[in-house]
């Protein structure tokens, strides 16, 4: 157990989105986070993150209350791709993976080359070499998605959170961006927890899901326990047939209409 | 196509980008030869060869001259260029916003409306006084009202962090209020006295000595190394708030220290000389786009500030012989369609 949430009350300004919730994320496995608009999903991640301070309770990272460990210490173990992220103008994809080894640098030692390794077989993984010199505003959504992964990737951590990495791409590139989510827990068993709209390709690329509502776990599980049609009633308030995905055999969900 | 060499030795690494090192070696030498070339003008014209020898024979008629008087102008205007630009550099990355510049940051308005309140309230008896207090009065109002106008648009922005958004809206409403009070103040001061004012809050080289060299130099020589230290911190700061957290960046704590450097260049470089325009806001661009960065590098950008403000210098000597500007209008008057040109691009 690596990274946990433990009873977490969790807010923006006046407003509470999250109270009281538990979560342990599984080592070595992809969870993906589902839940309707404003559940509280990716407030729970930037909570695990340390990107959001609890208001009550207590994130862990080892056992350890994740705010007391240094930021930098946490870096080197935590790596985490916000939503849609923002790039000063003109950056090159080399550069924004190069700052992925910020936490393993310091004044003296800025680029040795156990950074240029990481740095290059984190471009190898994400399919990205040939790219490396071409300025991020000239990529496709899906290679500048890549490029970002590719960033947290070259941080070298076995941990990895994803905040709706797929937003705002088509299916194709989203069907790409999840296939490298693969590659990447396969390849060193790192574990994995993003942030998911899509049912049937969370269903279909994470080995565990964590389905909320109004702040609250419903229920985590395999796919094929979570998503069931009783579940989609009370969670998304939709009506809808679940089949077997001809393809890769996981739950498919097939929407009739919303619930009346 | 390498844009990157990596620098090691011994357990030591850095990463080194030839385009943006040949821009600081060549702008270095650029400077060496415009310095000399201001140091030709004066009441005496000298060749550069006169220069030369007066420089290095101590028994030389023009020793004095070029050692006392030509040299530390010279040099109060590359180090003050430099030290602007460098605070440009810094604030342009950390509001991520290139139209950003110490202006913005309350430093230099605040650092005129100081000197414009204590040239109009000593009034006369000011002028009459000796010149231990013009000298060390001026400057030393100077980097008080700048530090004080820092302080009040860095308390006025913050808000449980620093946004550089909200930075730069503060800046801009405080360096309006700062500004209006420095004409307000000008309309009422004597007549004599606010045309002393306004040549230093046109920014002006003349008549600087080791005097002016002295404390520029004093903080280059410290906070250079420091900005160099947080360079790494910057180039995470220009990233998204969350991006720079995740990369294990103690965010508040590196902008504050950063910014700080950045105010404390611009107000001992305005001190020596007046807030000379636009030298903050554009060396750092120039610097990146003949470098071809993505951010201002600092030391290119230190060089392309120092050659501005020389090259400024030497045109506000020439131009209009034997009349001399104040260095501030033509770097104004040189900045004005860059900035236009700037908006224009962003536009775009």
């Amino acid at each position: 157990m690596r990274l946990q949430a433990a009873a977490v009350k969790l807010g923006y300004g006046e407003r509470t989105v999250v109270d009281g919730l538990d979560l342990v994320v599984e080592p070595g496995t992809v969870t993906a986070i589902i839940g309707p608009n404003g559940c509280g999903k990716s407030t729970l991640l930037r909570a695990l993150g340390r990107l959001l301070k609890p208001r009550g309770g207590e994130v862990l990272l080892d056992g350890k209350r994740i705010d007391r460990i240094p930021t930098r210490e946490v870096a080197k173990v935590l790596g985490l791709l916000p939503q849609a992220p923002t790039a000063p103008e003109g950056l090159t994809v080399a550069d924004l993976v190069v700052r992925g080894r910020h936490p393993h640098q310091t004044w003296y030692r800025q680029w040795s080359s156990d950074d240029e390794a990481a740095v290059s077989e984190a471009l190898a993984m994400t399919g990205l070499a040939d790219l490396a010199e071409r300025p991020l505003d000239e990529l496709s959504g899906g290679q500048r998605q890549r490029a970002w992964i590719s960033m947290a990737l070259a941080q070298g951590t076995d941990l990895l959170l994803l905040d709706e990495p797929t937003t705002f791409l088509d299916l194709a590139h989203q069907v790409e961006v999840l296939e490298l989510v693969r590659r990447l827990h396969q390849a060193a068993d790192r574990t994995i927890v993003m942030v998911l709209h899509d049912l049937n390709l969370a269903a279909r690329y994470a080995d565990r899901l964590v389905a909320m509502r109004e702040g609250r776990v419903i229920i985590a599980g395999a796919p094929h326990e979570v998503l069931t049609e009783e579940l989609l009633r009370e969670v998304f308030e939709l009506d809808a047939k679940v089949i077997t995905d001809p393809v890769a055999g996981t739950p498919l969900v097939i929407p009739i209409g919303p619930h009346r | 196509m390498t844009t990157v060499l990596a620098l090691r030795v011994a357990g030591l690494s850095w990463r080194v980008r030839p385009r943006a090192a040949a821009v600081t070696l060549g702008g270095l030498l650029l400077l060496g030869v415009l310095m000399a070339l201001n140091m030709r003008i004066g009441d005496i014209q000298m060749s550069l060869a006169e220069v030369a020898r007066a420089t290095f024979d101590t028994a030389s008629a023009g020793h004095f001259v070029i050692m006392d008087l030509r040299l530390p102008r010279a040099l109060t205007g590359a180090l003050v260029g430099a030290a602007l630009a460098l605070s440009g550099a810094i604030i342009q990355s950390i509001a991520r916003n290139p139209l950003a510049s110490p202006e913005i940051l309350g430093v230099t308005t605040g650092a005129s409306v100081a000197v414009v309140a204590g040239v109009v309230v000593s009034g006369s008896a000011y002028g009459g006084a000796s010149g231990l207090l013009s000298t060390l009065g001026i400057p030393a109002l100077a980097l008080a009202g700048g530090l004080v106008g820092a302080m009040i648009v860095y308390t006025l922005a913050w808000r449980r962090g620093l946004d550089g958004y909200r930075l730069v809206l503060v800046g801009i409403g405080v360096a309006a209020v700062f500004t209006n009070v420095k004409f307000w103040l000008l309309t009422i001061g004597d007549v004599n006295d606010t045309s002393r004012a306004m040549v230093w809050i046109s920014g002006s080289l003349n008549g600087r000595g080791w005097e002016h060299v002295r404390p520029v130099g004093v903080a280059l020589a410290v906070l250079i190394p420091l900005a160099l230290l947080g360079a790494r911190s910057l180039d995470a700061l220009r990233f998204g708030d969350d991006t720079i957290t995740g990369l294990g960046v103690r965010m508040n704590l590196s902008r504050a220290l950063l910014i700080l450097a950045a105010v404390l260049l611009a107000a001992v470089a305005t001190a020596s000389a007046g807030p000379i325009a636009f030298v903050a806001l554009a060396a750092p661009q120039i610097a990146l786009r003949l470098a071809r960065c993505a951010q201002p590098p600092l030391l290119s950008s230190a060089v392309v500030g120092a050659l501005l403000t020389t090259g400024a210098d030497l045109i506000a000597r020439t131009a209009f012989s034997p009349v001399e500007l104040p260095v501030g209008i033509v770097t104004a008057v040189l900045g004005a369609p860059y900035l236009i040109h700037l908006i224009w691009r962003a536009r775009t």
